[in-house]
């Protein structure tokens, strides 16, 4: 396990600095322009979940060493009101804030590995892995 | 940060070349129903090449500015859709079926006048 740098969402322009940082780490650990564009969704797709939904939270990366595969886990985690009803959020076209609710069925598309958490009062803990290949 | 939008005789041609956050999103969505308005435009292309990501909100917003310009008697076409973005998109399940796409700038006003014109 390398570092691990996180980002603060507090305000909508570190969604868009989050998923900046994750392209550039997704560049890094060497995924091709598509899978970097997936990685970037994916993160954008997280980060606005927090900003909307939780006020504030954080994004954070990880690059994953081992021996036989290499990949970049992204972790969603804020301390916000939790998500009552996992199955329909999971559900595609489910959204409370008028969005597409593609966000996070999307999100689970999008990456490789997928699982969340959540408390009600409590907040949510959502952690995705994109395996380079 | 505000997106220029360029008249040219009866269209507006619009490229986007920043990472688009959400309130220059929607800035941009209130900029050109007020251009079409004021200018009379029939034709809008939204040139989308520099554009590495759209995610299910820069989407949405796209999706409602071309129905919103329908409503007032524009046609939009996106155009410049890079490869790894079209394979998003449908990864998050968004398809804008109902918007009119392009390959280029080029491909896009031609796409415009046939439409236009039939």
């Amino acid at each position: 396990m390398d570092f691990k740098p996180c980002v603060n969402i507090r305000k909508e322009w570190d969604i868009v600095g989050a998923r900046q940082l994750g392209r550039e780490q997704a560049k890094e650990v060497g995924f091709g322009t598509v899978d970097q564009a997936r990685i970037a969704t994916a993160i954008s797709e997280l980060a606005r979940n927090i900003y909307l939904y939780a006020g504030k939270g954080k994004i954070c990366f990880e690059v994953i060493n081992e021996f036989d595969h290499k990949g970049l886990k992204i972790s969603a985690i804020d301390q916000g009101p939790g998500i009552r009803d996992l199955n329909q959020v999971m559900q595609d076209g489910y959204s409370t804030s008028g969005g597409l609710g593609a966000g996070l069925p999307g999100v689970k598309r999008l990456m490789d590995h997928f699982e969340i958490t959540t408390e009600v009062d409590e907040g949510t803990q959502i952690h995705t892995i994109k395996w380079l290949r | 940060m505000r997106i220029p939008i360029l008249k040219l005789h009866n269209y507006l041609l619009i490229s986007i070349q920043i990472d688009l956050d959400d309130q220059t999103a929607i800035q941009f969505q209130e900029d050109l129903l007020n251009k079409i308005h004021k200018s009379g435009a029939t034709g809008v292309v939204i040139d989308l090449t520099s554009v590495d990501i759209i995610d299910s909100f820069i989407a949405k917003v796209l999706g409602d500015v071309v129905s919103m310009s329908d409503l007032m008697g524009a046609r939009v076409v996106l155009t410049g859709i890079q490869p790894a973005v079209a394979m998003t998109l449908i990864d998050l399940g968004i398809h804008l079926q109902n918007v009119t796409t392009a390959l280029d700038l080029e491909q896009g006003l031609i796409k415009l006048r046939q439409e236009l014109e039939a």
